[in-house]
């Protein structure tokens, strides 16, 4: 199956000439010598793929073109040069009329100041994008009614934004982008406005939401922690450039650079590793009662390893036994050294 | 040590001012007064300027692009400039819509009179179209209200129609409302797309400033002759008049609403899938509706602070009758129009308002009846009182009160105002002329000499030098060449004698709005109240101010002082709060805990923060006193402004000065705004506020 979103070699690059400067460059920018030419690099050949119902998460300080390049991949900015596929299909050279009716039909966004119009009820915002397409009232409103259910907004279909609180404006936001039933979600560091505990149960909202509704997702933020909560993979951005893509697990295992390894250095290792990272493949006739799955975080099932007096099997997804786990390696995974 | 002095003037602004001070001062003392002197008044080397322009006017309405016209009456072909034909059918189509929407209300056969034939209208002379009772109008005023608002826009609706019907001021009334009716949506649809546009490209922004600038400054009697020149005497002309004073306000607003959406909002329409119209007005208009709706609110305002200027043009209404009780020094009659217009604003103020906020609910589940009740009610309310005011012609003779109420007829207050200003002048005459007479002879006249006998090299040094150690080279050359252009038309005498009214009343007014302002803005609610009262009396016409103190002054430069310091004080109150209340509250508790006084607090810490803020307010009241210097002319002043009046009686060569002079205060407003936004910008990044 071809991937839902496809990038190969995307620049973006703020400035009068930026074409003719990337152009001479063939494809190898160095940010500094194209600032000194009056140029900004937003984006710098990014090449990556983000299969149907995968999270992609978009990892980055601000400066580091990670919202940039959401912007090109729904093109609220034009890329400056690349390839950027959705289902097979270059955005890159659709014409207007096109764009409209790709995003009417399969992109939604939510952003993270909310932007939603003041001067429209919870309601009619949610209804927006369906009567910009041309849905009766009362069929976008009914929809927009099942939205506001959704996403846990009951008895306050007639506010107005600004008499909302931030995570329930955001609630609304997320609505508003799901209203046409996208297939491609993205989200602009959705929770970054928000308060830490409203943040932690937007997060769990967001999870249970994607659960159910299994979308493409591409989600940027600047919290490491966010990022290893929700995603897939994590794409690590620095100054336009993606310096690491991998699953969470590996990201934290094997960071590729030294500005990587400085986000991982910190990080709980048993709430990102999986059993598998730990586990004997060695023995797979391991008895014993008690068995744990191969992609269980660590952390979850590290207490009823350590209570455990037997030796501990580990199963996939089929329920085989694949190895088993020995008590030291989760202890040192808990207690490092 | 040569070089440390250099140094010391080099890094402190006080020492510029101090050598331009005394500069200034030799300048003014050793220049001989001498009309051949250069240095004394500058040759009229423009002068030809007014004289150009009416040129072109008149070469514009009857020269350029020649047509063929077919004349009806003498059945030929006539060669007639397309220009002229172009302002003539601007004012045929406005004189139409006018008079139509008049004629709805008050009755009459003038529209009818355009779609059929003149002949058989005077046969049938029942063909005309029946007017609106008031009591049905009040009716009318009240549900709409109600359907806005609640019983408190109704009875505001309901009280003031009925006001208006009753103290016989109800046809002027109805006639100064058909002209805001349609010269307001003509100023929000020009404004609107202006705003639009500049907004979309900002080579048309850069370029639309200056003019709006302009137009801005410029005092409206400016622009009454050309007016009449272009597009003849009638309420149409008022309504030309108004357009062009009301639009530029509205297509600010538009402008400021439009660049004021986070990019956000904007990226969100595009992602819910909107083309490029859709965005325009779902996305961009509405949430810069704020604004855009203080532009209509101006633009109210506006056309009912013209009503009166537009009356010197031929515009009928309140405006047409205050002008003549005042002319004839009536009062009392003059306050009740006033106050007629001051209702009328009021209550399309807070009409259109609540229009604004109105929400649409998708729930109620009406029938037919509850939906349109009180649509219903209105229209049963017409027809019952129509029937009620037909029939009772047969019972009264002459006048049938149920239509109308004729103004000799209906209630008044005016000879009570009359006798209560009979009673001050009677009372305080004394006292009143003494403080006139001291003004006028200790400060006022004194003052008027000192600026008249400043050489035109002194001032041109004083305010090229200012503009210079605030704004550098390029702001004192843009000011100089402002002031070189008045200096060398032959009415630089004049211009002195606006400009010597212009500063009194400006730094009066700065004064009483500082002080009135920094008492105020001392507590929340404080803040608050005074802001609303200065709401209120900017919704006064400018004209109504020169009603009370002509009375108690006379026809001095007193009188149209006071005027300008009270008209000019508004915005100067409104900024100070505006800046008071923008110091953060961090420094304030900082002040406190650093043990300061009520007083130091003011001296130490407010005003330093608040100063840049409410030095835009004095910009704001020297644009509002030049207005009112000027308006005084209409009483009788010696400046700039009786010229521009007096050119609307001088059909020949009217335009063109009226014209001329009207940019001269227009460049002088604009010259004190550049030195001052230049200032204020400054002090701001210096303090860190921008």
């Amino acid at each position: 199956m071809s991937p839902t979103i496809s990038c190969s070699s995307v620049y973006k690059i703020f400035g009068n000439n930026a074409q003719t400067l990337l152009s001479e460059s063939g494809g190898n920018v160095d940010a500094k010598k194209f600032q000194e030419a009056g140029c900004i690099v937003g984006v710098n050949d990014a090449s990556f793929d983000v299969n149907q119902g995968e999270m992609l998460v978009v990892m980055g300080l601000s400066g580091s073109g990670k919202s940039t390049l959401l912007r090109c991949i729904s093109r609220l900015t034009d890329a400056t040069s690349g390839k950027i596929l959705i289902d097979g299909e270059d955005i890159c050279l659709m014409n207007n009329k096109q764009l409209v009716e790709l995003r009417r039909e399969k992109m939604g966004m939510v952003f993270q100041n909310f932007a939603l119009l003041p001067h429209k009820t919870v309601l009619e915002n949610i209804a927006f994008p369906l009567q910009v397409k041309g849905v009766s009232t009362e069929n976008s409103i009914y929809k927009a009614l099942e939205m506001v259910e959704l996403v846990g907004l009951k008895g306050r279909e007639n506010y107005f934004p600004r008499e909302l609180s931030g995570g329930q404006q955001q609630r609304v936001g997320i609505a508003r982008s799901l209203a046409v039933e996208p297939d491609i979600w993205f989200l602009d560091e959705p929770f970054s406005a928000l308060d830490p505990l409203i943040r932690k149960e937007m997060q769990d909202e967001f999870l249970r939401l994607q659960s159910v509704l299994n979308k493409t997702i591409m989600f940027v933020t600047h919290d490491f922690d966010e990022a290893l909560r929700l995603a897939d993979r994590i794409a690590i951005m620095k100054d336009g450039i993606i310096e690491q893509l991998d699953k969470p697990d590996n990201i934290v295992l094997n960071p590729a650079t030294d500005y990587v390894r400085k986000f991982t250095e910190d990080v709980p290792r048993e709430k990102v590793l999986k059993i598998e990272s730990i586990m004997d493949a060695s023995d797979p006739n391991a008895s014993g009662e008690i068995a744990v799955k191969t992609d269980d975080i660590i952390e979850t099932v590290a207490e009823k390893i350590l209570s455990s007096k037997e030796i501990i099997k580990v199963v996939d997804e089929k329920n085989s036994v694949v190895g088993s786990i020995n008590p030291s390696k989760v202890i040192k995974v808990l207690f490092g050294g | 040590m040569d070089k440390n002095y250099l140094n010391i003037i080099r890094s402190s602004k006080p020492a510029q001012f101090g050598i331009l001070l005394i500069v200034f001062l030799l300048l003014y003392n050793l220049v001989p007064h001498n009309e051949g002197n250069y240095f004394w008044r500058l040759p009229s080397l423009l002068g030809f300027i007014p004289i150009k322009l009416n040129e072109i006017i008149y070469a514009a309405l009857y020269e350029w692009f020649p047509l063929k016209v077919w004349d009806p009456i003498f059945e030929m072909y006539e060669e007639k400039a397309a220009f002229r034909e172009f302002t003539k059918s601007i004012s045929k189509g406005l004189l139409f819509l006018i008079t139509f929407v008049r004629e709805l209300l008050l009755g009459g056969d003038k529209i009818i009179d355009v779609f059929v034939n003149d002949a058989w209208l005077k046969d049938n002379d029942w063909m005309t179209w029946p007017a609106l009772p008031w009591t049905a109008a009040t009716v009318g005023a009240f549900l709409l209200g109600f359907q806005l608002g609640g019983i408190r826009l109704a009875l505001l609706g309901g009280i003031g129609s009925l006001y208006v019907s009753i103290f016989g001021n109800w046809v002027p009334s109805i006639q100064t409302l058909s002209f805001v009716l349609i010269t307001t949506p003509i100023c929000f649809v020009l404004g609107l797309s202006f705003g639009i546009w500049g907004y979309l490209d900002r080579k048309v922004e850069t370029a639309l400033q200056p003019v709006l600038n302009v137009m801005q400054t410029m005092p409206q009697f400016a622009y009454l002759v050309p007016i009449i020149a272009l597009f003849g005497l009638g309420d149409h002309a008022g309504s030309i008049a108004t357009i062009v004073i009301a639009t530029p306000p509205m297509i600010r607003n538009t402008i400021l609403g439009l660049k004021r959406i986070s990019p956000e909002v904007v990226e969100a329409g595009l992602m819910s899938g909107c083309t490029k119209t859709q965005l325009l007005f779902k996305v961009l208009i509405p949430t810069a509706r704020r604004d855009i709706l203080n532009g209509v609110n101006t633009v109210i305002m506006q056309c009912l602070a013209m009503v009166v200027i537009a009356s010197f043009v031929g515009a009928k209404g309140l405006g047409l009758n205050l002008k003549i009780a005042l002319n004839s020094l009536k009062i009392g009659k003059a306050a009740e129009a006033g106050f007629c217009i001051v209702l009328i604003a009021v209550i399309l103020d807070r009409f259109t308002k609540a229009w604004a906020n109105k929400q649409v609910d998708y729930f109620e589940n009406l029938t037919f009846f509850q939906r349109y009740k009180l649509l219903i009610i209105f229209g049963t309310s017409i027809l019952i009182f129509s029937i009620i005011a037909f029939i009772a012609n047969g019972y009264f003779d002459k006048i049938n009160y149920l239509y109308v109420i004729p103004i000799e007829k209906g209630f008044t207050f005016a000879h009570y105002i009359d006798a209560a200003v009979d009673w001050v002048w009677e009372t305080f005459f004394y006292s009143l002329n003494s403080f006139n007479k001291f003004l006028l002879t200790e400060v006022l006249g004194p003052m008027k000499k000192a600026y008249l006998g400043m050489p035109v090299v002194a001032t041109l040094t004083l305010t090229m030098g200012v503009a210079y150690i605030i704004g550098g080279i390029r702001t004192s050359l843009l000011v100089g060449g402002m002031m070189l252009f008045i200096a060398m038309s032959k009415y630089w005498d004049r211009a002195l004698i606006t400009m010597y009214m212009a500063t009194f009343a400006v730094i009066m007014a700065s004064l009483n709005g500082i002080i009135v302002g920094s008492i105020f803005a001392q507590t929340e609610r404080g803040s608050k109240i005074i802001l609303s009262v200065c709401d209120f009396f900017e919704t006064f016409p400018s004209f109504v101010y020169l009603i009370p103190v002509i009375f108690l002054f006379n026809i001095t430069d007193t009188s149209v002082l006071i005027a300008a310091i009270v008209y000019a004080t508004v915005p100067a109150t409104r900024y100070t709060v505006w800046g008071l209340n923008s110091v953060p509250l961090s420094l304030h508790e900082a002040g406190t805990m650093s043990g300061v006084s009520r007083i130091q607090r003011w001296t130490n810490i407010e005003i330093p923060l608040a100063f840049p803020t409410i030095m835009l307010g004095v910009n704001q009241t020297v644009v509002f006193t030049l207005q009112m210097v000027i308006l005084g002319a209409l009483i009788g002043t010696e400046d700039l402004g009786q010229l521009i009046f007096g050119a609307l009686s001088r059909a020949q060569d009217g335009p063109g000065v009226a014209i001329t002079l009207g940019l001269f205060v227009s460049l002088m407003a604009i010259s004190v705004d550049v030195i001052v936004r230049k200032w204020a910008e400054e002090r701001k990044k210096a303090l860190g506020l921008a």
